[in-house]
């Protein structure tokens, strides 16, 4: 546990400590000089981070809580469009059209009103609190009816997969008052801070390393704690948990729905520094992807996840660009080899032989020479 | 078996068409009087006037001429050449894909005297007239298919200048579907003319309320200026037109739905396996649909580079074909990456989603990443027209095909060796392998047998959806619904499930649109799993547990 603490605290460290160091370059240093960061690398840092934050989420339910979660990009993708919608507030009639009030795409479909509820997103912190409570709800009533009626395992991570297709398709539809297909962009500024000035950029990427930081803090509190405990119970034995007198499904629905919100502040800081939100982020392909950053960095390590995020996206961001074609044969590739090869990920490679010795018993035990016996009688009808 | 008699009746109207005034002349020779006395219609045509040459379309229609068809469709194609100059029987030429030919006897002409021709002009008057005239040819056809189609032409057309042609035509008709259709063509121009009498439009009324479909409904709400009687009548008729278009609305939906369905449930059998028996969480499940829909494509690029004479049995080739290479790869699958999983469903699904991602992108490699063209046999298009229903001859096949695999699925399962086996090592694998079944191999086989059936959805899928890598990602989630709404393992709940959600798609739909239909399934099937998560018809008793 102790050795966990330090590699939290490292981890920590070196995200602020790789902030501030780019921010830095990036500001203080002349355009010629060899240390120079260039500008297009800020935002993008700036998105790893996000990106991390959401990889985060994932590990506290699927690495503690052992749910396999495949539409936690649900969460990412509602907190974007909560900050996507305070940012076509922001415009005002500095849009196309010029209305003072509607964006763009709404007078382009021939509404003249607001709807209902694009009301208040002109404040930034009603939609800083949006941006929390939307998803947040939205988890919670899911997760109310999930866990509740005890689904679990597979079938959980088809219909978190369900949930967020629905909403994918949801979101592709103009009159939802969401921009449709195109989703929002052509943001103006933050806060009075214009989104194409390099200070911008640079402080949204400082406010993202903050907001990671922040959770992975939180995170680790939570799964250092009693709650994380019985939360690390369930993931191993959930009846048996349920029998020593616990609620499994309380402490589930609880990480699950702070879990949520980590994901969708993620998806909040992600919409400036991108510039865009549209219905594709809530594709199915996006979670699984979330899910791959965690089992690459090391699933049930807070560090692992943030890692692995951070790296499996500098290398999709140098493949895409150098050798597109490979990219998904290399993606794919790493999905297969970490599952069987590297069960604990990039911080099981790391940590000490006697923790690597442990796992690996764990996981043969957990394992059956075949699969799950079932009687037929069904298939036979 | 009907729609094979349709497809062939067609062909050979195609080909009457171009012998037609010589077999069935009698009934137009009576019409002969319209033309013009004396006038040549051939000369007619080449005239420069627009009512001349029309005026010589028509009296060529009805001249019982042996060429007129001919002559009347290389007008309509543009391929008619006159004579430039004026000059009493003008020399008319039809130029064919080889050179020209005479006009009046079909003879070939060695050299046409290319300097001293002009193109014969189709304006817009004579265009109507050729239009006329082919119905009329087509009329007198010998081949009641194509007879019906002018009936039906008519009728469109509802010209009251058209009585004494369709008078004539039902005096000489014996078909009773022609017969029909061309007293539906009398009552519509009967009620578009001024003449009649209220009994007479009565009557014509009560024909076209019998014909119960959306352009009689329309021909009947723009009538104006009827008799009251008739105007009654004919609210009445639309009122009751309306009530039956409802109920082949309903059944058209049903219909759609099934179709839906069968395509759900040919992309869910596979999964059934692999997913109901094995437990194996197979995120590839899709790509091996693509591969499938590959396989046809590849196995009809081969039969047209190596035997031509088969390309209409290529789709018939291209199902084992398609088996044996998605179950070829679903074995390697299993024996490379799936075994090594068993008992951690989590992991697998994340391995076979990277599996997926390969297969996508080796595909996209090799053909590239545009849609690929996958021909339709002639077996496989067109239309059957069932009263109010028009089904589509491939999403027929379909239904028959997902039926057929379904059985035998359900036929292997229970009765085949491989089936026994498969159900041994389910119920207890120890046991079974006790008993000297070897159950790697049986596991492998099972993989490969759902992964040979999703190939086969691929090549009916290669018939009705883009043949491109992406394929498979459009199916794999309403397919691990349908599994799941059935119960794992189930093969009559999928069938259900998959026929259940096709169904409420289609009915949906029409209200609410088609996403927002997905979206409300969606939904009803997140709440469906919370109440019951085994599915619709969960197992019961010892098995359930396990």
């Amino acid at each position: 546990m102790i050795a966990l603490g330090r590699v939290t605290i490292v981890t920590l460290g070196g995200v602020v400590a790789a902030a501030l160091l780019l921010a830095g370059l990036n500001l203080l240093t002349p355009a010629a000089n060899a240390l120079h960061v260039p500008d297009f690398a800020i935002p993008l840092f700036g998105k790893y981070l996000c990106y991390a934050m959401l990889a985060l989420a994932v590990d506290l339910v699927w690495g503690y809580a052992g749910i396999l979660t495949l539409g936690h990009a649900a969460f990412f993708a509602l907190g974007g469009y909560m900050m996507g919608m305070y940012l076509m507030r922001e415009i005002g009639a500095r849009g196309v059209y010029a209305n003072p009030v509607l964006p763009d795409f709404m007078v382009f479909i021939g509404w003249n009103k607001l709807p209902w509820y694009w009301y208040g997103f002109d404040h930034f912190w009603f939609a800083l609190l949006m941006v929390m409570l939307v998803p947040a709800a939205l988890a919670g009533l899911f997760g109310w009816f999930a866990f509740r009626s005890r689904v679990s395992g597979v079938y959980l991570s088809i219909i978190t997969q369900a949930l967020t297709y629905a909403l994918m398709l949801a979101f592709f539809r103009n009159d939802m008052g969401f921009g449709g297909n195109n989703g929002m962009t052509d943001f103006k500024d933050i806060l009075g801070f214009a989104l194409n000035r390099e200070t911008t950029a640079v402080g949204l990427m400082l406010a993202s390393a903050g907001a990671l930081a922040a959770a992975l803090a939180l995170a680790r509190a939570i799964t250092a704690s009693r709650f994380g405990k019985v939360l690390l119970a369930v993931r191993e034995a959930e009846a048996r948990t349920r029998f020593l007198g616990y609620r499994p499904e309380s402490y589930k629905l609880a990480v699950w729905v702070v879990s949520a919100v980590i994901a969708a502040i993620g998806g909040a800081l992600y919409v400036p520094q991108v510039g865009i939100i549209n219905p594709s982020e809530f594709s199915p392909g996006n979670s699984i992807e979330a899910v791959i950053w965690v089992s690459v960095g090391g699933r049930g390590t807070l560090a692992g996840a943030i890692l692995g995020a951070i790296i499996v996206n500098l290398g999709k961001t140098w493949l895409t660009s150098a050798l597109p074609a490979v990219w998904l044969f290399a993606f794919g590739g790493l999905f297969i080899a970490v599952t069987l090869c590297l069960p604990g990920g990039l911080i099981g490679l790391f940590a000490g032989r006697r923790r690597g010795a442990e796992k690996a018993r764990g996981t043969v035990s957990e394992r059956q020479h075949g699969p799950a016996e079932r009687a037929p009688r069904g298939v036979v009808g | 078996m009907d729609r094979l008699r349709c497809a062939g009746g067609r062909r050979r109207g195609r080909g009457a068409r171009w012998v037609v005034g010589a077999v069935a002349i009698a009934l137009v020779v009576g019409l002969s009087a319209i033309a013009h006395a004396g006038e040549d219609p051939f000369s007619a045509i080449a005239a420069l006037s627009a009512d001349v040459e029309s005026r010589g379309i028509a009296a060529l229609a009805v001249s019982g001429n042996p060429r007129a068809a001919a002559v009347i469709a290389a007008l309509r194609e543009g391929k008619l050449y006159a004579w430039k100059w004026p000059r009493p029987d003008p020399p008319l030429y039809i130029r064919t894909a080889t050179g020209f030919v005479d006009a009046r006897s079909g003879a070939a002409v060695a050299a046409p005297p290319l300097l001293n021709l002009r193109r014969v002009i189709v304006s817009d008057t004579v265009r109507a007239a050729i239009d006329t005239a082919a119905g009329t040819l087509e009329l007198a056809s010998a081949s009641a298919t194509v007879r019906l189609k002018a009936a039906e032409t008519l009728f469109q057309a509802a010209d009251p200048g058209a009585l004494p042609l369709i008078d004539k035509a039902l005096a000489a008709e014996r078909d009773r579907q022609v017969l029909r259709a061309l007293r539906q063509a009398q009552a519509a121009a009967l009620l578009k003319s001024a003449t009649g009498s209220t009994a007479e439009r009565l009557a014509a009324v009560g024909t076209l309320a019998e014909r119960a479909d959306l352009s009689t409904r329309n021909l009947l709400s723009s009538l104006a200026g009827q008799p009251p009687a008739v105007a009654a009548a004919i609210a009445a008729a639309i009122g009751d037109i309306d009530f039956k278009l409802k109920l082949w609305g309903v059944a058209e939906n049903v219909y759609y739905g099934l179709s839906l369905g069968a395509v759900l449930l040919l992309a869910a059998s596979g999964l059934a396996i692999s997913f109901g028996v094995m437990g194996v969480i197979n995120m590839a499940h899709g790509e091996m649909v693509m591969i499938g829909a590959y396989t046809t494509f590849v196995v009809q690029q081969l039969i047209a580079a190596f035997a031509p004479a088969l390309s209409d049995l290529g789709l018939l080739v291209a199902i084992p074909a398609a088996f044996l290479t998605a179950g070829a790869l679903g074995v390697a699958v299993e024996r490379l990456l799936i075994r090594f999983l068993y008992g951690r469903p989590l992991e697998t699904l994340l391995a076979t989603w990277g599996l997926s991602l390969i297969l996508q992108q080796a595909v996209r490699s090799i053909f590239g990443p545009t849609n690929q063209d996958v021909g339709s046999p002639p077996w496989m298009s067109g239309a059957v027209q069932l009263g109010g229903l028009t089904l589509t001859v491939n999403r027929l096949w379909i239904v028959l095909f997902a039926g057929l695999v379904l059985a035998a699925l359900m036929a292997i399962l229970r009765w085949g060796g491989l089936g026994r086996s498969i159900r041994a090592v389910t119920q207890n694998r120890r046991m079974a392998a006790v008993m000297g079944i070897r159950t790697p191999l049986i596991d492998a086989l099972t993989f490969g047998l759902g992964s040979g059936i999703a190939g086969m959805a691929g090549v009916a899928l290669s018939q009705i959806d883009n043949v491109s890598p992406n394929l498979g990602q459009g199916y794999i989630i309403d397919s691990f619904l349908v599994v799941v709404l059935g119960g794992v393992g189930n093969l009559w709940g999928t069938l259900f499930a998959a026929m259940s959600l096709g169904v409420v798609d289609k009915f949906v739909e029409p209200f609410e649109g088609a996403v927002l239909a997905k979206i409300l399934v969606l939904v009803f099937l997140i709440l469906f799993i919370q109440r019951r998560p085994q599915g619709l018809f969960p197992l019961k008793g010892r098995a359930a547990e396990a």
